[in-house]
């Protein structure tokens, strides 16, 4: 059951085959069994078993919400909730409850949907990895399936590999079935990117098309609410309820359309996929490039157009995001003083030290260190060399994406990462900076330039864990891309974690079936 | 001797009703008395070019009469409890997004038509950061790199010359006009050592004017401010009110040497008056003047007025030099105005734009063409026209005044200018709350024009409506028996008993002083408590006196 779409686990509410309150127990119960992932920071049982009870009770009176009515989901732990605690994984906001819901968390609560509790991540989503929160890094949950265990002859529980981030906890949410979505962050590939090394779905809608409203910002120009979920179908119905104008978010704009289901007869012989030669990077592994060769190959196959195209400032894309997200995050983290809420040091002789004690104690070293470097990209005498330098680096990779686009590419067809996930040992021996700038590589810019995009797992390497690819489309053109991740999906036969999980509640699990999969290979 | 008797006694009456109307609606003329420098509107002579002189501009931060603020929907109000008008974005609650208050686009854009600037098409909104208790969310959104209006010219006119009454016009260039957010306020409380914040004033939208330093002196300064003022008030696009932080002005000075480049400046600070302003400025010119002239340098600081001593004095500097790390608000899409519904783009509804042609079309009237329209229509001298214009509701009045009576307008604007802004000003009253409607003066007036009763009963009359407001002007002379005595016989009678007690003077007359006539009518109108037709009592004593 855990397993299901949530097209199925609908169908199975209205047939009564599970309550929602049942629902909502298996995945609290999961959640409790998988807690060694360290995927929450709080796990709302309470409230999730009272909406769980509402969502069963308009089941019986046959007047359902929707098709996300009862569906258990978790939150990013940088989106505010009301009156449930907000922390960004930082001692800043460790006791911080907001005072209102994100618009994106209103949305899904006014769908009936049930929310489970809030999500680990890297420390105010500053990070690629889900390592650097002040509540311990994530653990992917494909560390414990069978495939990596026999396939990697990994024995000790020090082998285990991280999420990706920074926002692995959602990830892991999803992928270890504690819920049916979870909502995510993506500013340079904060959903992509543990997307992808989970195994799991992740969108990173249009930026506009989804209020950011709520969301605790990195990058305001870049942030956009971002999807996880376990197929793209499941994405496709979360994107319909999220996208859309809100008044409070004066970015968004109206959404091109509606949207409920994808089409199960796209036609993938009208797409032109293109390979961006730019992202045959330094650092890309052997499989990843296999399973990329791989789904040309099957576009190819099933009479799509595949072409070689060029992005050619993609090189540079990387450097000015940083120093893009820097100066923007050295504004945005200005407002924890300690004054109006979060972290207030007890050094309190004059205003201007408990400002930087509360600072010091309250950020880690990455954010303090990225507060450094953005406050002296934006000092007077630096700004034109850095910051507008990298303005229009960033409308050059916006208009490389343009011209390709308008050349009749319909979507990128690029890897998300470059290999599968390393283990926590490894990859904590290099600082966050530099593996920020490794792993957000092929994802930052869909950001930079404000597109669409999704990643979809494609298979597992040698080690048993998961490789996904990245697809990129024209802005608006959600809908498309979905469809085309559809096929993907369709035609890779990823295989379901539960069926790699060689662990006692897996086979416990009855309802745990594989989903339909067709295998074009 | 006599004769002036009478006219001391006519100025006595006038004064006694008028001293407060001198104080406040002679502003500028009082200024000038005040100043420690003269405005040198004559070329300089040659002998004048070591002279060192003033040089001002002015940076305003007027509050935009809105009912929400810039960026959030909370309420603006004065004096409400503290932290009773906060938002969670005006708190910087983390995840909160500003939201663009139409109303002060439009009140901006408004401002910018009327003080002649081009308006940008398009502007932006940008982050200025410092640290600051009262500023939650670490930086202010303004307007630095490309505001809502830019190149205007305000022309401001004083009543200069040796005699005070002739009309000097000016004009002051304004760079640019930017909206940005009002911080809060911090209230340190030295006792406890502790500073306690309300951020009621948070998010308040402002409009920043930054003028050119095209003025001189105090003066000058004040009159530009005046006339902003005014402008804006007419524009209902800031209440204006200096004392309450609605109209909050900086001025930056400097001396030089005319043809010299412009020296150091200073920016003074925490000017809450016009009169403070001009005090302010010209103390400031002279303590630079001094230091030039002994030799020193002028620092490059920011000063205090302080009112109490009328001295600028050096505030703690803010830790050196502020670095504002500029940089673009991620959150706000540009700004954009249009020019009329045919150039809004696809998408874009009517209702949501601000479009220039409606607002240029809805403008109201501007001071400066007030002033000239009372002197062309009415004949009235330029000072009076100042007058009008400068006190809130009183050429209003005085229209209204005008329409319900044929008396000379320069007879009525002395009505109006003397005796009712006189006792105003004594009560401490609005125009709109003279106990006197405009239409109770016309009658009054017109009865005087009529003949029923003579100047200084009119006056009498007048008080005693103030006094009793709603007794029309009929009843009180009826009751009073103020009404003119124009009976030939009884006018005779009081006229022979005056000339029949007064031989000295009626000889003088006789001997050709025609001068003594206006004691003996004098004493006339003190028998009949100035209640006869003055025509009359002349042509009387003129008989009786041949």
């Amino acid at each position: 059951m855990l397993g299901l779409t949530l097209k199925e686990v609908s169908l199975a509410f209205r047939e009564g085959r599970i309550s929602p309150t049942e629902l909502c127990r298996k995945c609290l119960n999961r959640i409790k069994k998988t807690q060694r992932l360290n995927a929450y920071i709080a796990v709302t049982e309470e409230f999730a078993l009272k909406q769980a009870r509402q969502s069963e009770a308009r089941l019986l009176q046959g007047i359902p919400k929707g098709p996300l009515d009862g569906i258990p989901f978790a939150v990013k732990d940088n989106f505010c909730t009301a009156n449930i605690r907000t922390t960004c994984a930082s001692k800043m906001l460790k006791d911080y409850t907001p005072p209102y819901n994100a618009t994106v968390v209103q949305k899904l609560l006014d769908q009936g949907a049930v929310l489970m509790g809030k999500t680990n991540m890297d420390e105010f989503a500053m990070g690629a990895g889900s390592t650097d929160g002040a509540f311990g890094p994530v653990r992917n949950p494909w560390s414990y399936a069978a495939s990596y265990r026999t396939q990697a002859g990994a024995a000790s529980d020090s082998d285990w590999v991280i999420t990706g981030g920074s926002s692995g906890g959602s990830a892991a949410a999803v992928a270890s079935c504690t819920s049916y979505l979870a909502l995510g962050s993506d500013t340079g590939g904060s959903t992509r990117n543990p997307g992808a090394l989970c195994g799991v779905v992740a969108l990173k809608p249009t930026y506009g098309l989804v209020s950011r409203h709520g969301l605790i910002p990195l990058v305001n120009s870049m942030d956009v609410p971002g999807i996880i979920t376990r197929s793209v179908g499941d994405a496709a119905i979360t994107l319909g309820v999220l996208q859309g104008a809100d008044v409070r978010d004066s970015t968004t704009v109206p959404a091109p359309s509606a949207l409920t289901e994808l089409p199960e007869d796209f036609d993938v012989r009208n797409i032109c996929v293109g390979i961006p030669k730019e992202y045959h990077a330094p650092g890309l592994s052997e499989e990843t490039l296999a399973q990329w060769s791989r789904v040309a190959d099957l576009f190819e196959k099933a009479g799509a157009r595949v072409e070689q195209v060029s992005l050619p400032h993609t090189q540079y894309s990387i450097v000015c995001y940083h120093v893009l997200c820097h100066a923007e995050v050295a504004s945005n983290m200005a407002r924890f003083d300690g004054l109006e809420y979060g972290h207030r040091s007890e050094m309190k002789s004059s205003t201007e030290v408990m400002y930087a004690s509360t600072r010091h104690e309250g950020f880690n070293d990455v954010v303090r260190g990225r507060i450094l470097s953005g406050n002296y990209f934006l000092l007077k005498q630096n700004y034109q060399h850095y910051f507008v330098k990298a303005q229009k680096v960033r409308r050059l990779i916006a208009d490389d994406f343009r011209h390709v686009f308008g050349s009749g590419i319909d979507v990128l067809l690029t890897p998300t990462t470059l290999t599968d996930a390393a283990c926590y040992h490894d990859f904590t021996q290099e600082d966050n900076r530099t593996r920020s700038a490794q792993e957000d590589v092929f994802t930052q810019p869909a950001n930079m330039a404000g597109l669409p995009a999704v990643s979809v797992p494609t298979g597992l390497s040698q080690r048993g864990l998961p490789i996904g690819l990245q697809l990129i489309g024209p802005a608006l053109e959600d809908k498309k891309l979905l469809c085309v991740a559809q096929w993907v999906e369709q035609s890779v036969g990823f295989p379901s974690i539960s069926d790699c999980e060689n662990t006692q509640e897996s086979r416990k699990d009855p309802g745990a079936t594989r989903r339909e999969q067709t295998s074009a290979v | 001797m006599a004769a002036s008797r009478i006219a001391a006694r006519e100025l006595l009456h006038n004064i006694k009703l008028i001293p407060y109307y001198q104080k406040s609606s002679c502003l500028f003329i009082r200024w000038i008395s005040t100043s420690k420098f003269q405005c040198s509107s004559q070329p300089l002579e040659k002998s004048a070019l070591q002279q060192l002189v003033g040089v001002v501009g002015l940076e305003i931060h007027a509050q935009i009469s809105s009912n929400t603020k810039l960026f959030s929907g909370s309420s603006v109000q004065f004096l409400a409890p503290p932290n009773s008008l906060v938002s969670f974005f005006d708190a910087s609650l983390p995840g909160t997004l500003p939201v663009l208050n139409k109303r002060c686009v439009e009140a901006a854009v408004m401002t910018g038509l009327a003080l002649n600037c081009t308006i940008n098409k398009k502007s932006v909104f940008d982050r200025k950061h410092y640290f600051y208790a009262d500023l939650p969310a670490g930086y202010q959104i303004t307007q630095q790199c490309r505001p809502v209006a830019v190149d205007g010219v305000l022309t401001y006119s004083f009543l200069g010359g040796r005699k005070r009454n002739q009309v000097m016009r000016k004009n002051v260039y304004i760079k640019q006009i930017q909206l940005e957010q009002d911080s809060g306020k911090s209230l340190h409380d030295d006792v406890n050592s502790q500073t306690l914040i309300d951020l009621n004033r948070a998010g308040v939208g402002l409009m920043e004017l930054v003028m050119e330093p095209n003025m001189s002196c105090g003066e000058e300064a004040a009159a530009a401010v005046r006339e902003l003022q005014l402008i804006l008030q007419a524009l209902g696009t800031c209440q204006g009110n200096m004392s309450e932080g609605q109209l909050r002005v900086d001025a930056n000075v400097s001396v030089h040497r005319p043809g010299e480049p412009l020296g150091t400046r200073t920016e003074v600070k925490n000017i809450n008056s016009l009169r403070y302003l001009a005090r302010a400025i010209d103390f400031e010119i002279q303590r630079q003047t001094e230091v030039v002239q002994r030799g020193g340098a002028v620092l490059n600081e920011t000063r205090a007025y302080d009112s109490k001593s009328g001295e600028t004095v050096a505030m703690r500097d803010k830790e050196g030099l502020q670095d504002y790390r500029f940089m673009p608000e991620p959150n706000l899409p540009p700004l954009l105005v249009f020019e009329d519904e045919a150039s809004l783009p696809a998408g874009v509804e009517a209702g949501q734009a601000v479009l220039l042609c409606t607002l240029r079309a809805g403008l109201p009237e501007l001071p400066s063409v007030r002033r000239d329209r009372l002197v062309q229509t009415y004949g009235l001298l330029p000072e009076h026209s100042f007058t009008l214009v400068n006190e809130d509701g009183l050429m209003e009045y005085f229209e209204a005044v005008m329409k319900g009576t044929s008396r000379d307008p320069r007879k009525v604007i002395g009505w109006v200018t003397n005796e009712l802004l006189g006792l105003l000003k004594q009560q401490d009253l609005s125009v709109s709350h003279s106990p006197v409607p405009p239409a109770a003066l016309a009658e009054l007036l017109e009865l005087q024009e009529a003949g029923r009763i003579s100047s200084s009963a009119a006056k009498q009359v007048f008080q005693e409506m103030w006094r009793s407001p709603g007794k029309a002007a009929p009843q009180i002379i009826q009751e009073r028996d103020l009404g003119l005595v124009s009976d030939d016989a009884d006018l005779h009678r009081i006229c022979q008993k005056v000339v029949d007690s007064h031989p000295d003077e009626v000889r003088a007359v006789r001997s050709g002083n025609q001068k003594v006539l206006n004691k003996l009518m004098g004493l006339v109108q003190k028998e009949t408590k100035g209640r006869a037709d003055p025509v009359l009592v002349r042509k009387i004593l003129q008989e009786k006196t041949s």
